[in-house]
């Protein structure tokens, strides 16, 4: 007997119990579909974090301070912003150092950053409390990708000048002025006046950070009112000359810095400089953990669907034990009733397979807890082939117990 | 005497359950030849469904030689007694045994799947002999939507339906009426004509009068063998 006489007689089998057949399909069809979705849902985020971090600016390095290399805090003190005197600060001497074109030639752009927490604005009546406050120069903005919309931005006269002006993201503009426009208005950050020189072009919520709820003011007239004239920076923000400069930018960096620092061996420096490509790394590896924690739960709903196959097809045996008998009486084979129910089962997680392949590709249409789903074909691949396996190996013991029944038992079977 | 078609030699059928040991048949020897319309009778016990399955390869004896169209059946491993069964047995089961939910040409063709004939020809095949038992304008009835009687006619286009050597028929009439029966016994007065070997197991005196030769079994032995000139034949 053929393949296809087997798949007409198990056909046959599936449409006898259409109910039961359908049931047992979906449990493969949830399996398979939500392995696609939860797959596509890992890598949308995966997706996400990607363009959050390119994002940042293409070209962006950052320089923080570090504790980690000199290791004086293990003892008694605490890693609090009180004890940092062990740690040479961030300062306009390294900016200086930075900005020497003939040192650092990979070197665009510096900008120095200051950042304020906790600081409240007030504007006739409303106040908000933004969650960035940074003081820095022009350059910021060109770094990180900031244009202005409406307004001007501050220069770089303006921050030599110390002026008190500020340039608004949208989400404080919306919380402070509502519909009206800001540009020109005097708001109080910390009962200090500034003036809005300018409303930054919306960027969106980046999902770990709205970059528009963000207030950026010249660092000088930061230093002299919100955060003191001794003030060290938060971090220092660089733009490389290029892509293919970012590691000899990072050289540059590290080599113009343990100059200033006084520090002779690199492991102990006490800043980082990190990239665009070693935050990547980070977060894709994140992600990947992500995906395949995912992807194990959904595989274990394909097993459950699995184990489903099996029991409808133990349950199919015993109820067709005589009919079973009757074709091995006319001449059935072993390998014939094997690869009846065999086919039986293959077919149940096939097609099972199928919708779930087709119900997963349209759930991943959708917009799922803030992430869109990127379906990986992989994903597909696997999954359906799963499927098949699952079925091929749950139905085997349930065909083979069929295909050893002795006819004369089978026959007496009521 | 021409060769004969079928040859028990000697045959013994023991049954082991735990401590218990039945011996089924006891030396039984028969032969029957081509064209013969054979019934076996005894009570309930004697041992006619043990030979039954032995006739029909459902069974192996314990002892002795059962030759059937000059193939040695003892000895063969389970898939050539599938074969054995698909072409030389057809089978007529007192409960009809068709396969539910499957109209009566596919139950009809069902032999002939597992024997590897061709769609086409299997179909027409199959259109023939549900005409020999005149059930053609039923072919695509299911089994639910027929009648006992018209089901093992059914049952019996299925057994005729691969030229076997041997009809073997189990109680064909134990789940008919008495007008059914008649048409049944009828029918098988016809294949019979027509030249079928059939061996027919009853406890029905009445069905085993159609026959033209009796075996009477009792305690797993014959006990008789006789001719007769059967009522109702030529």
């Amino acid at each position: 007997m053929n393949l296809f006489e087997s798949t007409r007689i198990a056909w046959q089998g599936l449409l006898g119990n259409k109910l039961r057949s359908l049931l047992t399909m979906l449990g493969i069809l949830i399996g398979v579909g939500s392995v696609i979705v939860l797959v596509a849902v890992g890598n949308g985020s995966s997706v996400k974090v990607q363009k959050q971090i390119e994002g940042l600016g293409t070209n962006t390095l950052v320089v923080l301070r570090s504790f980690g290399g000199r290791g004086g805090f293990g003892g008694g003190g605490r890693a609090t912003n009180g004890t940092l005197s062990s740690v040479s600060a961030l300062t306009q001497k390294d900016i200086t150092a930075l900005s020497d074109k003939t040192q650092n030639p990979d070197l665009k752009l510096i900008a120095p950053v200051i950042s304020e927490n906790g600081v409240t604005a007030t504007y006739s009546g409303a106040t908000y409390s933004p969650s960035q406050f940074v003081g820095t120069t022009a350059d910021y903005l060109s770094v990180r990708d900031y244009t202005v919309a409406e307004g001007a931005a501050f220069t770089n006269e303006d921050v030599t000048n110390r002026a008190r002006v500020a340039l608004l993201g949208q989400t404080v503009v919306t919380n402070l002025f509502g519909a009206q426009n800001p540009v020109g208005a005097t708001v109080q950050f910390n009962g200090i006046d500034f003036k809005v020189s300018g409303v930054l072009t919306p960027k969106g919520s980046n999902g770990a950070q709205d970059q528009d709820d963000i207030v950026i003011a010249p660092i000088t007239a930061v230093q002299d009112t919100l955060a003191g004239a001794s003030a060290p920076l938060s971090q220092i923000t660089i733009e490389a000359t290029s892509r293919s400069a970012m590691s000899a930018a990072s050289d540059e960096i590290t080599t113009t810095l343990l100059g200033t620092h006084h520090i002779t061996n690199a492991s102990s420096a006490d800043f980082q400089v990190l990239n665009q490509a070693t935050l990547l790394a980070t977060a894709g590896s994140t992600n990947q953990v992500f995906t395949v924690l995912l992807g194990a739960v959904a595989a274990i709903s394909l097993l459950v669907g699995g184990i489903g196959v099996m029991n409808i097809m133990l349950v199919t045996v015993t109820e067709r034990t005589r009919e079973i008998g009757i074709r091995k009486a006319i001449g059935a084979r072993r390998s014939d009733i094997l690869g009846q129910f065999l086919v039986e089962a293959v077919l149940l997680s096939v097609l099972g397979g199928l919708l779930g392949v087709a119900a997963g590709l349209i759930v991943s249409k959708v917009r799922i807890v803030g992430v869109t789903p990127v379906v990986a074909w992989y994903s597909v691949a696997l999954a359906f082939g799963v499927a098949i396996a699952v079925g091929l190996f749950f139905g085997l013991y349930p065909a083979n117990r069929a295909a050893s029944l002795r006819p004369i038992e089978a026959l007496r079977h009521e | 005497m021409a060769r004969p078609l079928l040859v028990l030699d000697h045959v013994d059928k023991r049954y082991d359950a735990g401590e218990i040991s039945v011996l089924a048949l006891h030396d039984v020897n028969l032969q029957i030849t081509r064209g013969e319309y054979v019934a076996v009778m005894g009570a309930s016990g004697s041992g006619k469904s043990t030979l039954m399955n032995i006739l029909g390869c459902l069974d192996l004896p314990t002892r002795g030689r059962y030759i059937l169209s000059g193939t040695n059946v003892q000895g063969l491993d389970d898939t050539d007694l599938a074969a054995v069964r698909n072409r030389l047995i057809g089978f007529v089961f007192q409960s009809f045994n068709l396969i539910p939910r499957t109209v009566a040409l596919r139950n009809v063709e069902l032999p002939m799947v597992y024997a590897g004939i061709k769609p086409r020809e299997r179909t027409a095949r199959a259109m023939a002999a549900l005409e020999a038992v005149g059930l053609a304008n039923r072919a695509q009835h299911k089994p639910s939507e027929l009648s006992g009687g018209q089901q093992q006619r059914v049952a019996v286009a299925r057994a005729i339906v691969t030229d076997p050597a041997i009809v073997l028929a189990d109680e064909p009439t134990g789940n008919l009426d008495s007008k059914s029966t008649g048409e049944m016994l009828d029918l098988f007065d016809r294949l019979h004509q027509s030249g079928r070997t059939i061996v027919l197991i009853t406890h029905e005196p009445d069905v085993a009068a159609r026959a033209s030769r009796v075996v009477r079994l009792s305690d797993g032995r014959i006990v008789s063998d006789d001719l007769q000139v059967a009522r109702g034949s030529v």
